[in-house]
């Protein structure tokens, strides 16, 4: 008897468990976009709030997968999303030379900040970011206290790391395997930011995602604002003609939504409620400032979808 | 320690004012591991009888294989479903990637070789003696399967215990093949992995213990159901 009571509910379990997964029903059968996303635009809830108003205007649910820009590329590289959310300039141009993305679209920026111990022991405050970085490197392989944590997981803060170590005139295989001064965290920001906190290490990392750890840390911002530290998302739908599964049109339609003015402006003010100063500025009127050119600066889209 | 008090503080709150969120979150846990629980038992228990109840040429080394699997990282069966069911995978058209039913076979996948290995212990435990009584009073060899499945059938609860809780407690699956997605494949443990990225410590500490205290209550009520069974 008891047996069977069992088994019931078992398979009550499985036959339910389609309606408890889904929030509601519209959930569950209504048309769905797929956006793979960095970690900083979701982490800072900056993403909540433009899912929230995107929704309320169409009938479409938002999957937000956020990881780092590498794994996003590689997702839309193999068509399992629609959309790409990322911040790699190089990759980016490349996804959409492959012939995987539709086209670039710059829609917001902000900062990375080289961040570290309060006592500055290798000097950095003042420098530019390569310089400085190469300043660690020397201090780090004289002095066992110094050090530099990296993301070491391909992501597009990890990527504008090694960006720097280049434009230091460095070779970044020579300085990963130069002493136990580097450190490869290969976790997200957030990690990596209170690893770099617990070693009282330098790490870059974005602006956003300091102030939202701020409390919790101990290491202060060294670098902050220069030229060679902008930040840019970009927005990128997938290209049908590749990935004839991809939700193309609403991609687009989320494309232009990030661009129109009601997004710039949330996108202008988001975080001055809750820290007191926006946490990234819009793409809109600093087309030129981010290196974004006219036609792929905070502009509707103009690639049809056509598989 | 600050952080530790102050979660339990907070996992009490989000508990007692029914945070809907974390209700959510919670059922959906709780519903993705009881469907790979059901649909593992399905496939596990046939199979462990299988390979318990019949002798074939390399059966030990099989059930070495299985055990061998046991240690099966969950990261690297994400990896596994997640090629297999990606787009660009065999199984792309369902598209399964990035949805609970996605999860639901991961986890299922990473279950089955403990589940098999626990079944065929279980039904090892049961002396031979029972099933010589059971052909000696006229049962086919079936029935004297049969009779010796529901004489272990207190460890192959345990088996399926065992299996919900690497289930509801495993990260590398869902966060792989669901991608955390809010209100869609966002389980516990991937909350648990988000929030702590996003430095919410105590939050991140207050569903751990939801998530404990959901496999304390599971195991309490299969273990009256259980204590029923052998009376």
């Amino acid at each position: 008897m008891t047996t069977r009571i069992v088994i019931a509910a078992l398979l009550a379990a499985v036959f339910l468990a389609p309606f408890a997964l889904a929030e509601d029903e519209d959930m569950s059968s209504g048309e769905r976009l797929k956006i793979a996303t960095t970690t900083s635009l979701y982490d800072t809830r900056l993403l909540d709030v433009l899912e929230t108003m995107f929704e309320n205007e169409h009938s479409v649910s938002l999957d937000i997968i956020a990881k780092g820009t590498g794994i996003a590329i590689e997702y839309g590289e193999r068509g399992d999303v629609d959309l790409l959310m990322v911040h790699d300039k190089e990759r980016e141009i490349k996804f959409v030379d492959e012939g995987h993305g539709l086209e670039r679209r710059c829609f917001a920026y902000n900062y990375f900040w080289l961040v570290g111990p309060a006592d500055d022991p290798a000097a950095v405050a003042g420098k530019n970011a390569s310089m400085a970085l190469k300043a660690i490197m020397e201090m780090g392989m004289e002095d066992p206290s110094v050090s530099f944590v990296s993301r070491g997981d391909n992501s597009g803060t990890h990527a504008r790391e090694k960006l720097l170590w280049k434009n230091a005139g460095l070779d970044y295989e020579t300085v990963r395997t130069s002493g136990p001064w580097y450190a490869e965290a290969g976790l997200g920001m957030g990690e990596t930011l209170n690893m770099a906190n617990e070693k009282d290490a330098y790490t870059l990392c974005d602006m956003s995602t300091f102030k939202a750890f701020q409390g919790n840390l101990t290491i202060v911002p060294l670098i902050e604002g220069s030229d060679d530290l902008i930040n840019v998302y970009v927005a990128m739908a997938i290209d049908p003609a590749t990935h004839p599964n991809v939700n193309c049109q609403m991609a687009n339609e989320f494309i232009n939504f990030l661009v129109s003015d009601e997004a710039q402006d949330v996108i202008a003010t988001y975080g001055t409620e809750t820290i007191g100063q926006p946490l990234f500025f819009p793409a809109r009127g600093n087309c030129e400032l981010i290196g974004c050119s006219e036609t792929e600066c905070a502009a509707p889209t103009t690639a049809p979808c056509t598989a | 320690m600050d952080e530790i008090t102050s979660g339990f503080i907070k996992a009490i709150e989000l508990i007692a004012t029914l945070n809907p969120e974390v209700v959510e979150i919670t059922i959906r846990s709780l519903g993705i591991a009881l469907a790979s629980t059901v649909l593992a038992s399905a496939l596990t228990i046939p199979l462990g009888s299988l390979i318990h109840f019949h002798s074939f040429p390399g059966k030990r080394a099989a059930i070495n294989v299985i055990q061998t699997l046991y240690s099966l990282p969950t990261v690297t069966v994400g990896l596994l479903v997640f090629l297999m069911i990606s787009r660009a995978g065999p199984l792309g058209h369902f598209g399964l990637l990035f949805t609970p039913w996605g999860i639901i076979i991961g986890q299922t996948i990473l279950r089955v070789p403990i589940m098999t290995g626990l079944t065929i212990s279980a039904l090892s435990g049961v002396g031979s003696d029972i099933r010589d009584t059971a052909i000696s009073l006229g049962a086919t060899g079936a029935q004297a399967m049969w009779t010796i499945i529901r004489e272990a059938r207190a460890a192959v609860v345990a088996a399926l215990l065992l299996g919900f809780g690497r289930a509801i407690s495993e990260v590398g699956v869902a966060m792989m093949i669901g991608g955390n997605i809010r209100g869609y494949t966002r389980v516990l443990t991937t909350a648990i992995a988000l929030e702590t990225n996003m430095g919410n410590l105590e939050l991140s500490m207050a569903l751990g213990i939801i998530l404990i205290s959901i496999s304390l209550v599971v195991n309490l009520v299969m273990n009256r159901v259980q204590g029923r069974w052998w009376s």
